[in-house]
């Protein structure tokens, strides 16, 4: 059974067709725009937020599109356990709203980074990941001015306990190391999941790479996770 | 009429990449005594409220639910009265 995609839509948003685009044409799923207005998503497996610069970035990154109609009911298909994907600033917008712990802060470097990242997966028991393996590496892009994770030492405890941890920067032969760290996130997130499960949240951008002609495709194994978990739950 | 003037700063346990870009910028303009440099915003908001005490509550709610995170970020409230019209013109 094909999963059915709502992406959404903030003004400020620059990922969306990308998203639209890996949904749909790349993985011929049912996929709709959700506009920010819209007071409720419809029926979707999987909404995806999106990258960009929501709202201009006003305030803190994401601070302003969680008060939008349509998260309101992203909140409540995430509390009945629905399929929540924010990239990069769909990240942060997911931690403003509350779905995820932490928050997301300017790169220690101050400067924006957009560059291929090796990643080490962490857990490869969830909705998001269940087509990798732990300790793989996979190369996806990051593209962000704002991607420092950060939380407290205690939350961070707690993460860690709870598996939740996906992704974490690292060289290309998985260790993590402070040089692979591209903007200074605690213990080198880059991705990871609400207690639940069913909540992800992803800095890198594996929308951008699922077409080998397009300089790499492991984006695909992330798309591919949720298509097989979907079918999965369906049948 | 009473005006709220929020500053919110990083709790000190933060890291500050901004300040200390200004801290070392501040040291090569000869500033040898800067020692420390925290960046933070402040926001000036004008509240319609029976009473300075009910226009602290609703500055701090905001500050509670928009206008601070609380993951990162402490916040000040000082509340002023100010006339009606200069509220209006923002002059005050």
């Amino acid at each position: 059974m094909p999963a059915r995609f709502g992406v959404v839509v903030f003004p400020g948003s620059n990922c969306d067709h990308d998203a639209y685009h890996a949904a749909h044409h790349v993985f011929d799923q049912e996929t709709r725009f959700i506009w920010h207005e819209e007071e409720s998503i419809g029926d979707v497996d999987v909404v995806i937020v999106p990258g960009g610069f929501s709202y201009g970035d006003y305030l803190r990154s994401g601070a302003v599109a969680r008060f939008s109609p349509v998260m309101q009911d992203v909140v409540r298909f995430a509390e009945e356990g629905g399929l929540v994907f924010g990239i990069c600033n769909g990240f942060q917008v997911l931690c403003e709203a509350g779905l995820l712990p932490g928050t997301l802060m300017r790169n220690e470097s101050l400067r924006f980074v957009c560059k291929d990242t090796p990643l080490r997966v962490e857990n490869a028991d969830t909705p998001f990941t269940n087509g990798l393996t732990e300790d793989q590496v996979v190369t996806i892009p990051i593209s962000h001015g704002e991607g420092r994770y950060y939380a407290d030492e205690d939350v961070l405890a707690r993460i860690e306990a709870h598996d939740q941890v996906l992704f974490r920067y690292s060289t290309a032969d998985g260790e993590v190391t402070d040089d692979a760290n591209p903007n200074g996130s605690a213990r080198g997130i880059a991705g990871l999941v609400n207690e639940a499960g069913n909540v992800c949240g992803l800095m890198p951008h594996p929308e951008r790479c699922v077409e080998s002609l397009l300089g790499g495709d492991d984006g695909r194994l992330i798309f591919e996770s949720l298509l097989a978990h979907v079918s999965t739950v369906a049948a | 009429m009473y005006k709220a003037t929020i500053a919110i700063t990083l709790r000190p346990s933060i890291l500050d990449p901004e300040g200390k870009t200004l801290q070392h910028a501040l040291t090569n303009l000869g500033y040898d005594e800067v020692d420390q440099v925290r960046m933070g915003k402040q926001a000036e908001v004008w509240i319609d409220a029976e009473s300075e005490a009910e226009a602290r509550r609703v500055a701090t709610e905001t500050c509670e639910e928009l206008l601070a995170n609380p993951v990162t970020e402490n916040f000040d409230v000082q509340i002023e009265s100010v006339p009606r019209e200069a509220a209006k013109q923002g002059t005050a």
